[in-house]
């Protein structure tokens, strides 16, 4: 595996790993690494680092929802122009073009439901290409970002074999 | 005096591992290095072929030698490591590679007979050769040779008289591994002293720099080696028991004569795990292999940093390091004063005296914060 694939496999399983640990983990010198890091977030690949978080173990007011939009197209505007003037919402977390029964999978995050729908009737719905919108309240999150929710298992392993 | 116990098991000490997991067990703020297992679960496409073979009834025996099904997967398996076996006559499915290495030693061991055992070595084979009525014949190896097994080492301990060699690489407890050049020259010394070999390539799938080499494909071997593998180290599945042997077709019909009237049959359940690792489970060992061989190069260069000598280790998950003095009171001060669990190298044999079995299959957080301890430890000693 080349370097730069290597960091980014060790980065998408842990962000914060620090420079000195990554070098030894792969090998390498701190100073090769700020420089990888340094251009995969220069030339794109590394878009941000974020936490992986369970709003619902917080106290915080979070909620969730999987937009199915369905959109239609004319001579001045295509899928581009139409995810540009959504993706802007800050409300807005993801933002995908799919195959299959709809056109675009939009994850919106409010912090209620009212909030929300709020958003999906005033700022989406009313978009000339919007010609339908089905709207999925997140209920419980099982797993995100490759991360197990449930999975709180301590190690059942003797402590010292063979 | 009822149920005494024979000569041969009177005479086996129990092993120096067993005296760290007690010591280990009493403390409950113990980061371990001393596991000899993977930190993974089996892949889960595994372990649900097993959920569902238990939910269809799938209770009752197979073959004695193992799923059909299963010894076919195992031989298109095994040509990665250009091992080409019948899976109707050259393999037999064992309940661990344990009980496979217990069958090539009863079955081909003459009461008397010599194995030759490099050292450091994994715990077991030492006692299975006694219990098999053999006598082991330890042929020391050292850092200086990256804990390699040359033919030199093996003529100095006077292993040209031996009538077998269990050769373990990617090996415990020092992660080292022969390449093919080195292996090569262990074939030919076998080959000139007509020495059988039980080569146990359990962490075959775990090899770091290069490719694993098999001294059963090197010339004039075929015909006198058992290969023993299983799944256990590279499918994270120790606790399902499931491993298995090749080797000629009239070698493993003796096996399995033994095999059939003590065991009769591999775990059924495993059997259905291992099929689907074997299937579709490539993805989920390359990902542990990679993630080991991150471990492996962190804790290594960690060593380094701590001015203890680490030579580097290529293979399985451990690190052997130098501890400069007395393992054994290294190890036990280490937990005292860090909780942190190692093996003294001196538990695998003479050879390993001076050493610490580091094993790397531990969390990435965990091994960080251990190896810090063990830093401040060297330290303040």
């Amino acid at each position: 595996m080349d370097a730069k694939r290597e960091l980014l496999s060790l980065l998408s399983t842990d962000a914060r790993e620090d420079v000195d640990d990554i070098a030894r983990q792969l090998d390498t010198d701190p100073d090769t690494v700020e420089r990888l890091l340094t251009e995969l977030e220069s030339e794109g690949p590394v878009r941000g680092y974020q936490a992986v978080i369970d709003w619902d173990s917080t106290d915080t007011n979070h909620v969730a929802a999987h937009v199915e939009l369905n959109v239609e197209l004319d001579r001045d505007t295509g899928y581009e122009e139409i995810a540009d003037r959504i993706a802007r919402f800050p409300a807005v977390e993801s933002l995908r073009l799919v195959s299959g029964d709809y056109d675009f999978a939009v994850k919106v995050t409010g912090d209620s439901m009212q909030d929300v729908s709020q958003f999906i009737s005033e700022q989406v719905a009313p978009l000339p290409a919007v010609t339908q919108t089905v709207t999925h309240f997140v209920m419980e999150t099982y797993k995100e970002a490759g991360i197990d929710f449930g999975d709180r298992d301590g190690d059942d392993r003797l402590s010292v074999s063979p | 005096m009822t149920l005494k116990p024979n000569d041969r098991v009177a005479e086996t000490p129990e092993s120096g591992i067993r005296k760290f997991f007690e010591l280990a067990e009493e403390r409950d703020d113990v980061i371990s290095l001393g596991v000899g297992e993977p930190d993974f679960s089996a892949p889960w496409a595994a372990r649900t072929a097993a959920i569902d073979s238990l939910q269809a009834g799938k209770t009752s025996y197979t073959a004695n030698r193992g799923k059909l099904e299963l010894r076919e997967a195992i031989a298109e398996h095994v040509q990665r490591w250009d091992q080409e076996y019948d899976p109707e006559s050259e393999i037999l499915v064992t309940t661990g590679a344990s009980e496979a290495v217990d069958l090539a030693l009863r079955t081909f061991l003459e009461d008397g007979d010599t194995v030759a055992v490099h050292e450091p070595t994994y715990i077991s084979y030492e006692p299975g050769v006694r219990f098999a009525g053999g006598e082991p014949l330890a042929v020391p190896t050292s850092a200086d040779n990256d804990f390699l097994l040359t033919p030199e080492a093996m003529a100095d301990a006077g292993a040209a008289d031996a009538d077998a060699l269990i050769l373990c690489y990617p090996n415990n407890p020092t992660g080292a591994v022969m390449n093919a050049e080195e292996t090569a020259a262990v074939a030919e010394f076998c080959v000139e002293h007509d020495i059988d070999v039980i080569a146990d390539e359990i962490y075959a799938a775990l090899t770091y720099d290069g490719e694993h080499t098999s001294i059963a494909t090197l010339p004039g071997m075929r015909e006198r080696t058992i290969v023993i593998n299983g799944f256990s180290k590279a499918y994270a599945m120790t606790g399902l028991r499931l491993g298995y042997a090749m080797g000629p077709a009239d070698a493993i019909e003796a096996m399995n004569r033994v095999h059939q009237y003590t065991m009769l049959s591999a775990p059924t359940t495993a059997q259905y795990a291992a099929i689907e690792a074997l299937r579709s489970c490539e993805d989920s060992l390359r990902e542990m292999a990679t993630e080991f061989n991150r471990r492996r190069r962190f804790v290594i260069s960690r060593f380094e940093e701590m001015g203890l000598d680490c030579f580097t280790a290529k293979g399985a998950f451990y690190a052997f390091p130098a501890c400069g003095g007395d393992d054994e009171a290294f190890a036990e001060e280490l937990l005292e004063a860090e909780g942190v669990a190692v093996v003294p190298g001196s538990v695998f044999g003479p050879a390993g005296e001076g050493h610490l079995r580091i094993s790397y299959a531990t969390g990435m957080s965990e091994l960080k914060t251990a190896l810090q301890r063990i830093e401040s430890f060297v330290e303040t000693r």
